[in-house]
């Protein structure tokens, strides 16, 4: 009998053409920050401007983590621009008009968006109409009923305690002065736990012997994890701290990272982009765990809408259009396969930077909203291309 | 003889299996040649080096048809020289009116525009031909098999068409239909044409064929000149020796475990055709029972409804375990009363290929190696590397995707995520389709195994030496209906074969009517 497999531990060139997309990703971000940190003669890492670069682009981050569940799970999310919006609307109108407590209003509006994530995900999943003509169908609705509760005009300004939300800092519980110490504390203790974590990982790996990514690059990507981490608390905490949306995120990503790689319905959710046949004969309640994603991924949008009225201090007819677009493209940069099956958080997360420090860079820039646009197609472009070759290669 | 086409020592070797032994057959001019033999012995792939489907190059051996030599390397070349198959799955867009049908691929157009009113007129021609009354406009999928199998001849005709293959062209026709098509095939050998039919069915081929070439295991085993008797058919068909290629064991059957009674399961593609009709058996502790039967003959359908109703709508028919009453109406419900079932096809319904070792063997019992809905990484590595030291999983690691395993090892992953379930009753559908003597010699061993500790197995198999080598008792199955049953210690080849084909002869393989499904649903 052949073993026709290609795999062979301790091999680090097989171990690199294996992985290259997960480091080429990484890989990829370092040089377009760098590339940028350059040509805009350092105003990238500006401490200003790096709390601006989280600010601006936490709503990506905060749908990509649920996109790339959905995009896993064989399925496509079009109507979370218009979700988001209708959710801003939403809080808006509970808040400025109504009146109604801040915290009230946000439970209300992440449970409005979890039923139209779990109407959107019942059609998906029990009635198996495809996600693409159901969400398409969501976003026409949605972007609908946000002009006709708008009635084509903003509602705005929020109260201070709403705008926070987008655009406060979490408070230093030692004093005024800076640096600011509770973010110095929580930044480097996170970065302290990711590496103590990684590293017990890793020896719990070599005991039973299932250690695949040789040292060099286990300790490398470490310490540069490690390092940006440190640093990066650094230059927030003497500027403003960490922005609480960059807390929002944090929390999220790390939530959602475990729930992917080492839940129960994380699994599920991976079988059953992989081979739904096969799930559904292994048992899996396919069309329960299809609907969840769609809830969970209807809950994220609302959150994103409310950042995003929080943050513009209004809600807009306009506001969240095209952001199914970035969202989407950032989980396909960051990996995953439109077949299914196939992605990571963290790889959606550095996808979504990539559009973001792109974004940011050339805005810093002055290039054009039309060059822009054409740059950062052909950067998708191009991360697609390079999975497909990739892929085709092995 | 005039020989319209002679295959010269045509071996066909696939990764790890040769498909095609120096096989050798001549066919004369104007004849109807009957090929015949087991499901696996080579028919289907002879055809298709005959017809392009495997590029010349890519076998052994030499083809002269009208006394040259060919090279064939697509289906459009062999068309060309007036060689046309017939697949048994037709090829029709049902979407698709009769005429689009036929000249599909070959359009009778000026400049990519095409000729409406000419490839009507020329349809209207061609269906003549094959005695059918429809319109060139029909939808082909508005008609039902028997004249889809015409259309499909009617296309033949349509590419000039010399010789003429049909592999199984009357398994989903009713008698009628059948009738007709083996005489509208008479009436074109009369008029000269040659054909090739790979049937099944005995009786067919008695009535309309000239001339039988038998296959098995990949090589031509006899060739008779006019008919001879049933028997000989069969054994030529079987023959094989019994060799020591199972392990041995002594079998401990225990009390009734499982009794299934009138399952009848529809087919949800075609209205009122059933795939299983009343089916029962009973099934023991430490019992490895075979289902044997011909492709098609709803061994597949009966197991994957059985389990969780994955397969066909379920009519009637009730299932008790242990004496009790069994709700076995969903997969996950199936799986907690204890049965698993090891598909036919591993690589579409069995394994997520991208996955790993690791990854695949808990996916049926993720709460196995979980807690709370955390996954335990070392509980689940340990798991697997048991599982892959225990059944012999060839691999560097449990890290491997299952997708760069042979198929032995694949089927392993698979038997292995279904043994992590723990089931007390084990389906597995062709656990051997495909791979190697070695790994199917081991796949034999975790059976036997498994009924010495107690577990019930069914095992579903188109080979039927695997069924009489590892089986206690064999159940025959054919056209939807248990047909036969027998300990394996009387069983022979020739018998079961004797079942399937007595069994074609009596049962009238009619169209039933939903009104009849309901009359058959209510006898509950």
């Amino acid at each position: 009998m052949s073993d026709t497999t290609t795999d062979r531990r301790g091999d680090t060139f097989g171990f690199i053409r294996r992985n290259i997309r997960e480091y080429g990703i990484l890989f990829a971000l370092i040089v377009i920050m760098a590339f940028f940190q350059v040509v805009t003669g350092g105003i990238l890492f500006r401490p200003v401007n790096l709390t601006n670069l989280f600010l601006q682009n936490s709503h990506i981050v905060i749908m990509a983590v649920g996109m790339l569940l959905v995009i896993v799970a064989g399925h496509i999310d079009l109507s979370v621009g218009s979700v988001a919006a209708f959710v801003g609307a939403l809080s808006a109108l509970m808040i400025v008009r109504l009146g109604l407590p801040i915290p009230v209003v946000v439970v209300l509006s992440l449970a409005a968006g979890a039923v139209i994530g779990g109407i959107q995900g019942y059609w998906i999943a029990y009635w198996k109409i495809p996600s693409f003509i159901v969400t398409l169908a969501g976003m026409l609705v949605f972007r609908g009923l946000t002009m006709w509760i708008l009635q084509g005009q903003s509602i705005g300004p929020f109260p201070r305690e709403f705008q926070m939300i987008a655009s406060g800092f979490i408070p230093d519980l030692f004093g005024p002065d800076k640096p600011n110490t509770l973010s110095l504390i929580l930044g480097w203790g996170a970065a302290l736990a990711i590496l103590w974590l990684q590293i017990r990982g890793r020896k719990r790996e070599e005991a039973v012997g299932i250690v695949d990514e040789p040292f060099a690059f286990f300790a490398a990507k470490n310490a540069l994890i490690f390092l940006a981490l440190v640093w990066m608390t650094w230059v927030l905490a003497n500027f403003r701290g960490l922005p609480n949306v960059f807390m929002v995120m944090a929390v999220l990503v790390a939530l959602y990272a475990f729930v992917s790689e080492r839940t129960t319905i994380g699994r599920r959710i991976y079988a059953i982009g992989g081979n739904a046949k096969a799930a559904k004969l292994s048992g899996i309640n396919s069309e329960r765990v299809v609907f969840l994603t769609f809830m969970n991924m209807g809950m994220l949008a609302a959150l994103a809408g409310i950042v995003v009225s929080a943050r513009l201090n209004s809600a807009t007819p306009k506001a969240g259009v095209g952001f199914e677009l970035d969202v989407i493209a950032a989980v396909f940069i960051g990996g995953a396969s439109m077949a299914g099956g196939v992605g990571t958080v963290i790889g959606a997360v550095v996808g979504a930077f990539i559009m973001g420090v792109m974004n940011n860079g050339m805005s810093i820039l002055g290039i054009g909203i039309d060059y822009q646009q054409v740059i950062k197609g052909l950067v998708l472009m191009a991360a697609v291309i390079f999975d497909v070759s990739n892929k085709s290669k092995s | 003889m005039d020989a319209i086409l002679e295959m010269r020592g045509i071996t066909k070797e696939f990764p790890g299996v040769k498909a095609l032994d120096n096989v050798n057959m001549a066919v004369r001019r104007g004849e109807i040649r009957a090929l015949v033999g087991e499901n696996g012995a080579g028919k289907s792939t002879l055809m298709k080096v005959l017809s392009g489907v495997y590029p010349h190059g890519s076998y052994q051996g030499e083809i002269l048809y009208d006394g040259r030599p060919v090279a064939n390397r697509s289906i459009r070349d062999s068309e060309e020289q007036g060689i046309v198959i017939i697949h048994q799955e037709l090829a029709l867009v049902p979407q698709m009116s009769i005429a689009e049908n036929i000249f599909l691929g070959n359009e009778i157009a000026t400049r990519g525009i095409i000729d409406r009113r000419e490839t009507n007129r020329r349809t209207a021609e061609l269906l003549a031909q094959v005695g059918l009354r429809e319109s060139p406009e029909t939808k082909v999928g508005s008609l039902g098999m028997g004249k889809q199998q015409l259309i499909e001849i009617a296309k033949a005709l349509s590419k000039k068409v010399d010789l003429l293959i049909l592999d199984e062209p009357t398994s989903s026709l009713n008698e009628n239909d059948s009738d007709a098509l083996l005489r509208l095939l008479a009436g074109f050998r009369d008029r000269g044409m040659t054909a090739i039919l790979i049937s099944h069915k005995l009786n067919e081929i008695s009535q309309v064929c000239d001339s039988i070439t038998v296959l098995r295991d990949g090589a031509t085993v006899a060739h008779h000149d006019g008919m001879v008797e049933e028997s000989r058919i069969i054994r030529d068909m079987v023959g094989r020796s019994m060799s020591d290629r199972y392990p041995s064991r002594q079998p401990k059957v225990g009390e009734v475990v499982m009794q299934v009674r009138d399952w009848t399961v529809a087919d949800p593609a075609r209205d009122g055709r059933l795939l299983v009709k009343g089916a029962g058996f009973d099934l023991r502790r430490g019992e490895v029972l075979g289902i044997a039967g011909l492709m098609g003959a709803g061994r597949t359908e009966l197991a994957m409804s059985l389990f969780g109703r994955s397969m066909g709508d379920w009519k009637s028919g009730s299932v008790t375990l242990h004496g009790k009453p069994a709700d076995l109406s969903t997969v996950p419900r199936a799986i907690r009363a204890g049965l698993a079932y090891v598909t036919e096809d591993r690589k579409s319904l069995g394994l997520v290929l991208d996955d790993t070792i690791r990854r695949n063997i808990p996916l049926a019992n993720l709460a196995g190696i979980s807690t709370r809905g955390v996954v335990d990484r070392q509980r689940e590595g340990a798991v697997a590397r048991d599982y892959r030291q225990r059944i012999n999983i060839r691999s560097p690691s449990v890290e491997s995707r299952t997708m760069n395993l042979s198929g032995g090892n694949q089927q392993k992953v698979v038997l292995a995520k279904w043994l992590f379930a723990e089931p007390e009753i084990l389906i597995l559908d062709e656990p051997t389709r495909g791979i190697d003597v070695g790994a199917k010699y081991e796949i034999y061993t975790i059976i036997r195994d498994l009924a010495a500790a107690g577990k019930s197995i069914i095992v579903i198999s188109s080979e039927m030496p695997e069924l009489l080598g590892i089986t206690d008792r064999i159940l025959v199955m054919n056209e939807g209906r248990l047909v036969g049953e027998m300990p394996t210690a009387e069983a022979t080849q020739e018998r079961i074969m004797q079942v399937i084909i007595r069994s074609g002869h009596d049962l009238t393989d009619e169209t039933v009517t939903p009104e009849e499904i309901e009359a058959e649903a209510a006898h509950v």
